[in-house]
């Protein structure tokens, strides 16, 4: 009877409780982590399936038709003629707008890195478009860049005769970059401003007095200790500058021609004004795999890249 | 015992509570709350329609009726939107532009029989031209409640400061065409003020072009809507007298340029006479109401045109229609001209006309707004018009530019949505 009774419970679990400590300590873990998990299932996972399923699909929303079309949306992107025109002027912003924001932004951060009286007033200052509503700030600046705009009248008292800048294809392209770095460059300012003070003033001690200039200062101990900082700040402007809309949408609707139709807005045009729902979903699905691409590529990069002090 | 009354007095109060749910149910569903999305966010506009509202409530007590406002510039985006989050209004508005979408999709319930069924309706005297766009099999699906002639205002004040002839005064000597139209407007131009303004246009929406280019007898696309013909040579006619006007004669502002006909700083402007609310009271100025301009193809008008459609995947379609056929009746229609002028025979006379419009003359009337809804042909639509829109809009970005080439341009447009016009 107890060779039977042995049997029935094995050793060490008739006498352990169903809730052991790693049971409580998991149970614990996952309900702090539920709500966040939740929100990515209910607002990410389950949508991006979604996207995927509505890119196998015609769907016709005025006549209601759902029809299953396999490859077809995919065999149109690869056909799409203006495609082409419109990943050129997703490059060309992006590239733009990273180059621009980082190095205005680490500029703006090493000048702001000063002990001198009012220095918090510039910091605001530059910081403060960050919390500006964008629409708002988007068309204050269209009616800037009009024709006969401030920014040309400001001009014409110096004598110059501004472009049309909103009109023209180069300059349409600059005004849009310009108008978004202007708008989120304290963001990235202030996190290389916080980098920056996180550089131990031992190490400029040390090569002042091995005769260091201050620019290989820069170079040799500034850099490398902030590019922790530089790598999140690239990730962060790159996937944002992908997903720009509402410029765009104000300031030129994409054109003139296709030149500022960025990949975010030729989704839009396709799914919500021409109604091509599930191609509009294949395009989502090509962004979704640029974002991703980009941001393991930066994060494998980071081996080389960045300094790491531990 | 004790168990079994319990059970028994769940059981009744279950009972009761069930009646009771089924009560309102039956109740709720008696109450019908209809909705219909509208582009208009204006005051009087929105007093108007609650009042119609309240008029059919009358007839129909269980039926309440709530307008939502959608911006302008994103309406069709928006409402589609709805329809695809499965959230469609009872009624829409549909623009004459996406009118072809709507009709040919099947989103829209069949509206004649409920019209012609509406006592004292009279469908029959609504031209054929006005209901042309809205009929698919000879079956109406939204009703054109409003059909508004484009015209041109004149603020006289600024021609005369400019010592150039005022529209009225070529009106008189038989002079009243594009090229002196334009004459005019590049003498205010040259005062500093704007000379003529194709409002709404924006160097986007080209279709307000239409209200020059009619002149030219130039079309976008043929009758059957089949063929491109903006390469053919009324067209680029009419295009290159436009691109002559701005940037030669800078009679018509240019890309990127904002001026205000109705703020007194441009010398004309085409629009729809409805905009005629927008004249100032105070900083008045000595303004006209004129037909367009004669163009090479001669005299010519164009209207614009709004309907007023049912959703098919509404819940109460046929109540909805039965609002529809209400709201649009000949007495709710006299109502709306003031407004959205109606394409009823018997309303399109002075009298009624004068009436509604109190800021409009009798000569301004006549000439204009009946002349114009007779005569006038409708803005030009397509199926699947957004994308079409769309490509010949960043096409026609290089004809906006002082070295343009006109012709070419108009081949290359053609050549892009030559296979969406087929479609």
């Amino acid at each position: 009877m107890a060779v039977a009774r042995e049997n029935a419970h094995p050793e060490g679990r008739s006498s352990s409780p169903f809730w052991t400590i790693a049971r409580r300590d998991s149970l614990a873990g996952f309900l702090f982590i539920a709500p966040q998990l939740i929100g990515i299932i209910v607002f990410v996972l389950i949508p991006l399936g979604l996207v995927f399923w509505y890119s196998l699909h015609e769907w016709n929303v005025l006549a209601n038709t759902f029809t299953y079309t396999g490859a077809q949306n995919y065999r149109m992107l690869m056909e799409d003629e203006s495609l082409l025109d419109v990943l050129g002027a997703t490059a060309i912003f992006s590239a733009g707008l990273v180059i621009f924001n980082l190095s205005l932004a680490l500029l703006l951060a090493v000048l702001l890195n000063q002990k001198l009286a009012g220095i918090a007033i510039f910091r605001t200052l530059f910081f403060s478009p960050v919390v500006v509503s964008l629409v708002a700030w988007t068309i204050v600046w269209g009616f800037l860049l009009q024709k006969n705009g401030g920014i040309n009248g400001m001009l014409l008292t110096f004598g110059i005769e501004g472009p049309n800048w909103l009109r023209e294809e180069t300059t349409a392209m600059i005004s849009v970059i310009v108008v978004q770095v202007f708008k989120n460059v304290g963001l990235n300012m202030i996190l290389f401003l916080a980098a920056l003070q996180g550089v131990p003033k031992e190490l400029y001690e040390a090569a002042r007095i091995d005769g260091a200039p201050a620019f290989k200062q820069f170079r040799r101990i500034t850099l490398p200790l902030i590019s922790p900082t530089i790598l999140l700040t690239s990730i962060i402007t790159i996937v944002g500058s992908l997903q720009v809309f509402a410029q765009i949408a104000v300031l030129t609707q994409g054109g003139p021609g296709l030149s500022t139709t960025v990949l975010v807005y030729y989704l839009y045009q396709q799914a919500f004004q021409f109604h091509f729902f599930g191609y509009g979903s294949t395009l989502s699905i090509l962004l979704f795999a640029i974002v991703a691409i980009l941001t393991f590529a930066q994060w494998q990069m980071r081996k080389r890249i960045v300094f790491y002090e531990s | 015992m004790l168990y079994q009354r319990t059970l028994k007095s769940t059981a009744c109060a279950l009972a009761i509570l069930g009646s009771l749910a089924l009560g309102g149910t039956a109740q709720a569903q008696d109450a019908v709350n209809l909705r219909m999305t509208i582009w208009s966010a204006n005051e009087a506009h929105l007093k108007l329609f609650n009042e119609i509202a309240a008029g059919f409530k009358k007839d129909h007590p269980n039926v309440s009726v709530t307008y939502e406002s959608l911006p302008f510039e994103t309406y069709t985006t928006a409402l589609t939107t709805q329809i695809a989050g499965g959230n469609a209004p009872d009624m829409a508005w549909i623009f004459e532009t996406s009118a072809y979408d709507f009709v040919k999709s099947g989103a829209l319930y069949p509206l004649t029989d409920t019209l012609k069924a509406a006592e004292g309706y009279n469908l029959e005297e609504v031209g054929t031209g006005a209901t042309e766009r809205w009929t698919e099999d000879g079956k109406l699906y939204a009703y054109p409640f409003s059909t508004s002639p484009f015209a041109v205002f004149v603020n006289n004040d600024l021609i005369k400061a400019a010592g150039a002839k005022t529209p009225a005064e070529m009106i008189a000597a038989g002079e009243w065409t594009w090229d002196n139209a334009i004459e005019t407007a590049a003498a205010v131009a040259k005062s500093g003020k704007g000379g003529l303004v194709v409002r709404d246009f924006n160097y986007q929406a080209w279709q307000y072009l239409t209200s020059v280019w009619n002149g030219w007898g130039a079309s976008p696309w043929s009758e059957d809507g089949k063929t491109c013909t903006m390469a053919d040579k009324p067209m680029a006619d009419a295009l290159t007298f436009i691109h002559d006007a701005v940037f030669t004669k800078k009679a018509i502002p240019g890309p990127g340029e904002t001026v205000d006909f109705f703020a007194g700083n441009a010398a004309m402007t085409i629009t729809q006479i409805s905009r005629a609310s927008l004249l100032p009271k105070e900083k008045a100025f000595s303004w006209d109401l004129v037909p367009l301009p004669k163009g090479s193809a001669g005299e010519y008008a164009l209207i614009g045109q709004a309907g007023i459609g049912v959703m098919q995947s509404g819940k109460n379609a046929e109540t909805a229609a039965e609002f529809v056929a209400y709201m649009t009746n000949p007495e709710s229609s006299a109502k709306l001209s003031q407004f959205f002028p109606s394409a009823r025979k018997s309303l399109l006379n002075a009298d009624i006309l004068k009436k509604t419009n109190p800021l409009l003359s009798q000569e301004q009337i006549e000439k204009v707004v009946i002349s114009g809804i007779a005569t006038g042909k409708v803005m030009p639509g397509h199926t699947g018009f957004a994308q079409i829109q769309q490509m010949v809009r960043s096409n026609l970005d290089a004809v906006w530019r002082p070295e343009a080439d006109v012709p070419a341009t108009l081949q290359k447009i053609c050549g892009q949505i030559g296979p969406l016009l087929k479609r």
